[in-house]
């Protein structure tokens, strides 16, 4: 979380968190999973009043931020997510939000889409990884073909973020002239969504077959020259967020835990007071200093579009990907054995930080991906 | 957070005495237009082919360096968050660190920063007498003189306050004897904050004082220790009946401790990279800046991925390192962080650093340990630097201590059982 919140941010963050805290509490996040539940409409619908899916849309397309600075606000609500392991689709609908933002001032009119989503009464999510490959965005394998005036789009989608649920697809595809990307909605026949089995308590995930799918031109996000563009910013988007979502986890996590070595006594005296594990506190708060510090400043960059949001967005990754978990494991290891149990929530953490830090890189990628923009 | 009540107290100081109302501070825009014009006309340019912060310049380098001082001090840029009144220019961080950003193409007395001007400048500030500031702050921050710090000893540098070195008072002057060691840059200062043992009756941290004492007396034996990387920046002094002014007391006799846990915060800030009393930064060139990209291209791995892989969280870290003292900085400064917040910046400026030498002994593979006798030993330096990779735990307190400070007290957990508190200093145990 930021030390310089302006006063608006900061009521703005109480506000989600009284609302997540009444609404949707953890007891509610185990038994929507019970239930086999992804999440409630309504949550989602409230959320979307609160302004979930509009800070990231100018106010000339309808939208509005809290402070000024959209993206930050936006970073605000994720880690608050984060915090209590909360369902709904903040992030893929925001990705795709970014994209249909980003290619408004050159593409075909999408306001229709913006307004559905900025509501709520809609919901989309960015289908970009394809079966058995890595992250490839720029070349994929799922094809767009010309036919007149539209495209037919074939191929497949995995790992989608709310594939069931989801009223649009933001489809990253190869044309003849490159690669672009196409807003598509779910219902259209020859859309077939499988879901699969995920780590993360209430996100759900799917795979999407698009058998010749035909959309009309107006389908395009942008154009063919900014479609690489627009991809560069979902995806900075995306993994920012991620990294606020990922510390709300872990300042949750740490905070119960350091509880714990209060309230825990062995051998006649807390669990805080062996040096020992007093030292592995210390490093661990230092690490939540850390990763919450460039959570910040990569939020800020992406808010900025700063030259370096690219870089900075890709050490925060690295940094939190690897740490979160780090943190979190070294928490559960604090609790004993009650940590590796169902009852105890540490796993629906451990849930949400292994997806995040999984998903639109792995810290090892990121770290690859430094190399790269460094120049090496 | 006390540190920087004292601060904006001085400011507030300055303004009561008339020269400078603070809400008529010179902008920081308007004063880095001032300084980079002064500069360009008055401090010599870095020069290629010079050799600067290394070990072989050393010497050189003190001499230089006072001078500079001066030059910074007769130009109206020395002690820029000092107040006036001692010579100071009674401005805020944010003009010091404009100026440090317009300093990096020129020399600057960067070997006055730490300990004198950051650590023991920074205690006198706050805990010394008028007279002591006018003389020693004043003097320090005109470049006359150079303050260093006698704290550590051979029987304890974690254990500070378990310090053996006694001074007898005796009429108007105190006289000292025992040892003072790890004292960096001793050799070449002129007076040293000395923490010494006046009541033996007292609990440890009860029957401490900090003295001002001459670096360089008749009775005072000072010789460099050397390390295991061949530098000898630190200095070890034995007194033998050294005799000084009554006068040179810093704060009351026997509360000298709470004299030394301020230079302490002094020095933990200095250390950890968030100190206002800092000018200047090192020039790219030299071994210390030598990146793991530059390490990988030179030994031509630059386009193995393992080694781009350990580059870029190399890259990252020290990326974070940078966001994470910014961040803590905000932190104290504005009072929601507690001061031992400055501990967790010193354990970051051990892990990270340490990282560093970690990946580029392993990008540097065998041209890390051996080299050419003429060559430029650029990676046989990695090898060295190697040597001392623990300093950066041990240095400015060890992180073991760091890592009590950090959970007992920005974490509140139950403190370390101690077998000396409060039991008279002459009663507890020590070993050989």
């Amino acid at each position: 979380m930021d030390l310089e919140l302006t006063e608006d941010q900061k009521l703005f963050r109480n506000t989600t968190a009284k609302f997540l805290d009444n609404e949707l509490p953890i007891e509610k996040v185990r038994a929507l999973n019970k239930a086999g539940g992804g999440f409630p409409a309504e949550f989602w619908a409230q959320g979307a009043e609160l302004g979930w899916a509009a800070l990231l849309v100018p106010e000339e397309l309808g939208g509005g931020s809290i402070s000024g600075n959209g993206f930050q606000d936006l970073a605000i609500v994720a880690e608050e997510f984060g915090r209590l392991v909360s369902p709904g689709p903040l992030l893929p609908v925001n990705t795709v939000i970014a994209g249909l933002v980003e290619g408004a001032a050159s593409g075909p009119d999408h306001s229709a889409e913006i307004e559905a989503l900025m509501s709520g009464e809609s919901v989309a999510t960015w289908a970009v990884y394809e079966p058995k490959e890595q992250w490839k965005p720029l070349n994929p394998t799922a094809t767009a073909r010309k036919d007149g005036d539209n495209y037919i789009i074939s191929g497949v989608k995995d790992r989608v973020e709310i594939g069931s649920e989801a009223d649009y697809f933001l489809v990253t595809a190869k044309t003849e002239n490159g690669v672009a990307n196409f807003i598509v909605p779910s219902n259209l026949g020859n859309v077939v969504i499988e879901p699969v089995v995920a780590l993360d308590f209430v996100r759900h995930f799917a795979t999407v077959r698009f058998n010749e799918v035909s959309v009309p031109a107006s389908a395009m996000v942008g154009t063919q020259e900014t479609a690489a563009e627009i991809v560069e910013r979902m995806f900075q988007v995306v993994v920012a967020l991620q990294c606020a979502e990922m510390n709300g986890a872990i300042n949750r996590v740490f905070e119960f835990t350091v509880q714990w070595a209060f309230d825990r006594y062995s051998f006649g005296r807390p669990l805080a007071s062996y040096q020992a594990l007093k030292h592995r506190f210390s490093d661990m708060r230092t690490w939540i200093e850390c990763c919450n510090a460039t959570a910040d400043e990569a939020v800020k960059a992406v808010n900025n579009r700063s030259e370096n949001s690219a870089r900075l967005v890709s050490v925060a990754k690295a940094y939190i990907g690897t740490k979160s978990v780090q943190i979190i494991q070294d928490c559960i290891q604090m609790h004993g054995g009650l940590g590796v149990t169902w009852e105890h929530d540490c796993h629906l953490y451990l849930r949400r930080a292994t997806t995040d830090r999984q998903f639109f890189g792995t810290p090892a990628d990121h770290k690859r991906r430094i190399a790269d923009l460094i120049g090496l | 957070m006390f540190a920087i009540k004292m601060l904006v107290t001085n400011i507030a100081v300055t303004s009561e005495f008339g020269e400078f109302m603070s809400d008529q501070l010179e902008s920081v825009e308007d004063f880095r237009i001032r300084a980079r014009a002064w500069l360009s006309g008055n401090m010599p340019k870095l020069d290629p082919a010079k050799e600067y912060n290394t070990n072989q310049v050393a010497d050189r380098e003190w001499v230089e360096h006072r001078e500079l001082q001066k030059k910074l001090f007769a130009g109206g840029f020395a002690g820029i968050c000092f107040p006036k009144e001692y010579g100071g220019q009674g401005l805020t961080p944010a003009h010091q660190t404009a100026f440090t950003e317009e300093s990096t193409p020129y020399e600057m007395p960067l070997r006055l920063n730490v300990p004198s001007l950051s650590i023991c400048s920074g205690m006198l500030l706050d805990m010394g007498s008028e007279e002591q500031k006018q003389k020693y702050l004043r003097g320090a921050i005109s470049g006359e003189l150079i303050l260093c710090q006698f704290l550590s000893e051979p029987s304890g540098g974690s254990d500070l306050a378990g310090l053996l070195t006694r001074a007898q008072r005796d009429g108007d002057t105190y006289v000292i004897n025992g040892q003072k060691c790890w004292s960096t840059f001793a050799y070449a200062a002129d007076f040293a904050t000395c923490l010494v043992r006046t009541d033996w009756d007292a609990p440890k941290h009860r029957g401490l004082s900090m003295i001002i004492v001459p670096v360089h007396d008749d009775a005072t034996h000072l010789q460099r220790v050397r390390m295991s990387d061949g530098s000898d920046e630190f200095c070890e002094e034995f007194f033998t009946d050294l005799v000084v002014p009554a006068g040179n007391l810093v704060g009351t006799e026997n509360d000298g401790w709470t004299v030394g846990q301020r230079q302490l915060f002094y020095e933990r800030q200095a250390v950890g990279g968030g100190s206002p009393y800092v000018s200047g930064r090192p020039a790219t060139r030299g071994g210390s800046e030598v990146t793991v990209a530059d390490v990988a291209r030179a030994v031509g791995k630059d386009k193995d991925p393992a080694t781009r892989e350990l580059v870029g969280w190399q890259t990252a870290l020290d990326t974070v390192m940078h966001q994470v003292v910014k961040r803590i900085t905000v932190g104290m400064t504005s009072g929601e962080y507690p001061a031992m917040s400055s501990s967790m910046m010193r354990l970051c400026h051990a892990e990270i650093p340490q990282n560093r030498m970690d990946i580029m002994l392993d990008i540097a593979g065998d041209q890390a340990v051996t080299s050419e006798e003429h060559g430029d030993g650029y990676l046989r330096n990695i090898g060295i630097q190697y040597l001392m990779r623990q300093g950066a735990s041990l240095g400015g307190g060890s992180s073991e201590m760091s890592r009590n400070m950090v959970s007992e007290r920005v974490l509140m957990m139950p403190r370390e059982m101690a077998a000396d508190r409060d039991v008279p200093f002459r009663e507890v145990r020590r070993g050989r």
